[in-house]
């Protein structure tokens, strides 16, 4: 039981003594435990560190600890082991005995655990020093390797909750909000929008009763930023969101969380229960007369629900369907009182501001965009996970320095960023500078930060059909624009990717994205067709080659390729045959290549598939 | 009246801005909602039993009909996508001769899509109930769907 802290002098004392009481010699092992690292089984090699040092007596010698997301998920289960900063990857139960034997008993290392620098082929012994995390500025992300999610005390031994009792002590609420101001911070949802200017209009809007809303509805698939925030950090969202609170005036607040989300949903649980408990949530907060009192809320798995007013009214029990913005929400949002919405990593973004002031803050970043951005790198990458970069940092060095560059030794051919909403960025503009206005004059956007690399197996009308199908699954229906066009630009981009598309398409495709643009209710409408347009603006070739000479380059669009038998490589192993689905393929004896019935062939690809010696061919 | 859907009504204390929340707790306990259920939902609480229903088929983790033992989650997000998803789920369509958002006749499996695990790097990954089997190719389908009873 976690005893109340009445004044801040309390919360300094708890702090001295949580300080004094870590032994920063006394070797640590923690091992990844975000979503990431889960699949991998991380769950099996903990339990195998704890019984391993049961076993062995070393119980009082080393501590072990299970954190949120290191980041570096291509590698996971990741442990690092301190004081040494000793990174392994791809750790499995069976390597346990030998890291407590090795590094923690003999203090050497387990070569084959390291990670390897695929350019120099030399092995990295340090997390610092792994190319991955070398350009990386880890201000918000960087404590999710250092804390235990579940303790509050290991978030107020690094300084956590100091900037809340910077605020609430020696700033008043509008110094914070100038402070905000100042810092540039823009939200980090999606829409950028400058979240200073965002509270002050919340905190002059009339009313009593005012909310505060995280937006954890992270829908946007391949981004989980805010996810391994929330499992990993879950008190440094809810100390911004404090801070937040008492600058714009509000007693109450709320947690509006994915239900797909299992772990970031326990993780804030607690973290409202032992902030709670401490006195640094509830009524007269540190002592200082301040009253502010929290509620999760899980979402539904709508993806519409990320936008404000569609999240509003989800949380007020009704189907999340967006309204027009004529009225903003921080005037007139949930239960028609002024609400202050931002994401995750803004929030989190806060005690930094808070405690190391705007000035500093500023220096990180371009002209227009300040401060880090996290993105999630997935896709043809070689190191998938999740970066937190200087804002201005170029796509290039993110994707070749950070990202390793592209799987399999392809070759580069797209990043799309922003999700759904969002466009897909070709090589020619690989030397952008990553911030809020060059992607969007780029035709993309920030988004919540999804950064997926495409090669050249990925073919790009395939994707804008991809997006498309995802969003007219997701359109609420409210808005004729968005339900009726997005579904006529899919059907359209369905007959192309068919073989069956007219050269007057891409115009009409164009045509209809102005309207989606002009006239829907919502961001989800409006920023529907980014995924078109981009993919026709940069990849027009590919349009016109899916049209014209009905051939999809990239080899995916079904109705457009045909599978073949490489003859003069195949060794008639017959793996392939017993794979068809369709009994397509022949057997013809050993040593003698199979034969592919064409006319049986329904484009499965399990051949394709199944065939290690590339001898399956696909055109 | 189902006493376990009234204990949750009661949770929260019949809240009706807690209506996602409360039939997400009926739907973990019956892995659906059954018409009784939003019935009682609708009348304990007094919501318009139409309004109870546009929830009910608004949000996606909710289902109207009985699933399976097993869920199968297959992740449709963009990474995975690009990582070959598409030929992953249609191959286990034709194994379980059931689409997606169906249940096999013998009530083993419910088929599922996703759109997005956030577990990219393991794409193109999928879930049956809680754990996760990642880098999946055609191949690997029909020997892990052996493994379940």
């Amino acid at each position: 039981m976690l005893t109340r802290l009445h004044s801040r002098q309390d919360l300094e004392a708890l702090r001295k003594e949580l300080v004094n009481n870590r032994k920063p010699d006394k070797p640590r092992i923690t091992i990844c435990s975000g979503t990431g690292c889960h699949a991998y089984g991380c769950v099996k090699a903990t339990e195998a560190f704890k019984t391993g040092v049961a076993n062995q007596g070393l119980g009082d010698k080393v501590d072990i600890k299970t954190t949120g997301c290191h980041g570096f998920c291509e590698k996971g289960p990741i442990v690092a082991i301190q004081p040494g900063d000793i990174f392994y990857q791809q750790v499995k139960p069976e390597d346990v005995p030998e890291i407590l034997d090795e590094t923690i008993i003999r203090n050497s290392i387990v070569e084959r655990l390291l990670y390897t620098d695929p350019t120099t082929g030399r092995k990295i012994t340090h997390q610092h020093e792994v190319p991955f995390y070398q350009k990386q500025e880890r201000i918000i992300f960087g404590s999710n390797g250092e804390i235990d999610p579940t303790s509050i005390e290991d978030y107020i031994a690094i300084g956590g909750y100091s900037a809340l009792a910077k605020a609430l002590f020696e700033m008043t609420p509008e110094q914070i909000i100038e402070e905000v101001k100042h810092s540039g911070l823009r939200g980090r949802g999606g829409g950028g929008f400058p979240a200073g200017i965002k509270w002050e209009s919340c905190r002059h809007a009339p009313g009593d009763i005012k909310y505060v809303i995280v937006n954890a509805d992270e829908g946007d698939p391949g981004a989980y930023a805010d996810r391994s925030l929330l499992e990993g950090n879950p008190h440094s969202v809810l100390e911004g969101l404090i801070i937040g609170a008492y600058a714009i005036g509000c007693r109450e607040g709320y947690v509006y969380v994915r239900h797909e989300y299992p772990l970031a949903v326990e993780a804030i649980r607690i973290a409202i229960e032992q902030a709670q408990q401490l006195g640094l949530l509830g009524d007269d907060i540190l002592g200082s007369g301040f009253d502010f009192h929290v509620r999760i809320t899980r979402g539904g798995g709508a993806f519409v629900c990320g936008e404000s007013t569609a999240l509003m009214a989800s949380l007020e029990g009704k189907v999340g369907e967006p309204r027009a913005k004529y009225v903003h929400t921080v005037e007139r949002g949930l239960w028609d009182s002024p609400s202050n919405l931002n994401n995750v990593e803004t929030w989190s973004n806060v005690p930094v501001i808070i405690n190391k002031g705007a000035d500093w803050y500023r220096t990180l970043g371009t002209d227009g965009s300040k401060g880090t951005k996290i993105f999630s790198l997935v896709g043809k990458i070689n190191n998938t996970g999740l970066v937190e970069v200087p804002m201005g940092i170029t796509l290039r060095e993110i994707i070749y320095d950070i990202g390793g560059g592209i799987r399999d030794g392809k070759k580069f051919k797209a990043v799309q960023t922003g999700g759904p909403s969002g466009g897909c960025i070709p090589e020619s503009l690989l030397d952008l500078p990553v911030d809020f206005d060059e992607l969007t004059k780029a035709g993309s956007m920030m988004g919540s930060g999804g950064m997926i690399v495409m090669d050249e197996t990925t073919c790009m009308v395939d994707i804008a059909k991809y997006f498309l199908t995802f969003l007219e699954e997701e359109s609420c229906g409210k808005c004729v624009p968005c339900r009726e066009g997005v579904k006529r630009m899919r059907q359209i981009l369905d007959d192309i990717t068919e073989g069956k598309g007219d050269e007057k398409d891409i115009d009409l495709l164009e045509r209809l994205s102005a309207t989606l643009i002009d006239s829907s209710l919502c961001a989800l409408g409006a920023t529907a067709p980014n995924p078109v347009l981009t993919t026709i603006r940069y990849f027009k070739d590919e349009y016109e080659a899916h049209i014209k000479e009905k051939r999809c380059p990239a080899g995916v669009c079904k109705a457009l390729i045909h599978y073949y038998i490489v003859e003069e490589k195949c060794p008639g192993c017959g793996l392939c045959v017993k794979a068809c689905p369709q009994e397509a393929i022949t057997f013809m004896g050993k040593k003698k290549p199979v034969v592919l019935d064409e006319s049986k062939c329904i484009k499965c690809g399990a051949c394709y598939d199944i065939c290690k010696l590339g001898d399956v061919g696909k055109e | 009246m189902d006493k376990k859907v009234s204990a949750i009504i009661n949770k929260y204390n019949g809240d009706k801005g807690q209506l996602v929340s409360i039939l997400q707790d009926i739907q973990a306990e019956y892995h659906y909602l059954p018409q009784k259920a939003l019935i009682q939902v609708s009348e304990t609480m007094a919501i318009p039993a139409s309004r109870v229903y546009d929830v009910a088929t608004f949000f996606k983790a909710f289902s109207l009909e009985p699933r399976g033992r097993h869920l199968i989650n297959v992740c449709l997000g963009t990474a995975c996508h690009v990582r070959g998803a598409v030929r992953v789920l249609e191959k286990i369509e034709r194994s379980l001769a059931t689409k997606s958002g169906g249940t096999t006749k013998d009530r083993k499996f419910t088929l599922e899509t996703v759109n997005c695990m956030g577990a990219c790097a393991l794409g193109p990954v999928m879930k049956i109930d809680e754990e996760y089997f990642g880098q999946m190719s055609t191949d690997k389908v029909d020997h892990l769907f052996n493994q379940f009873e």
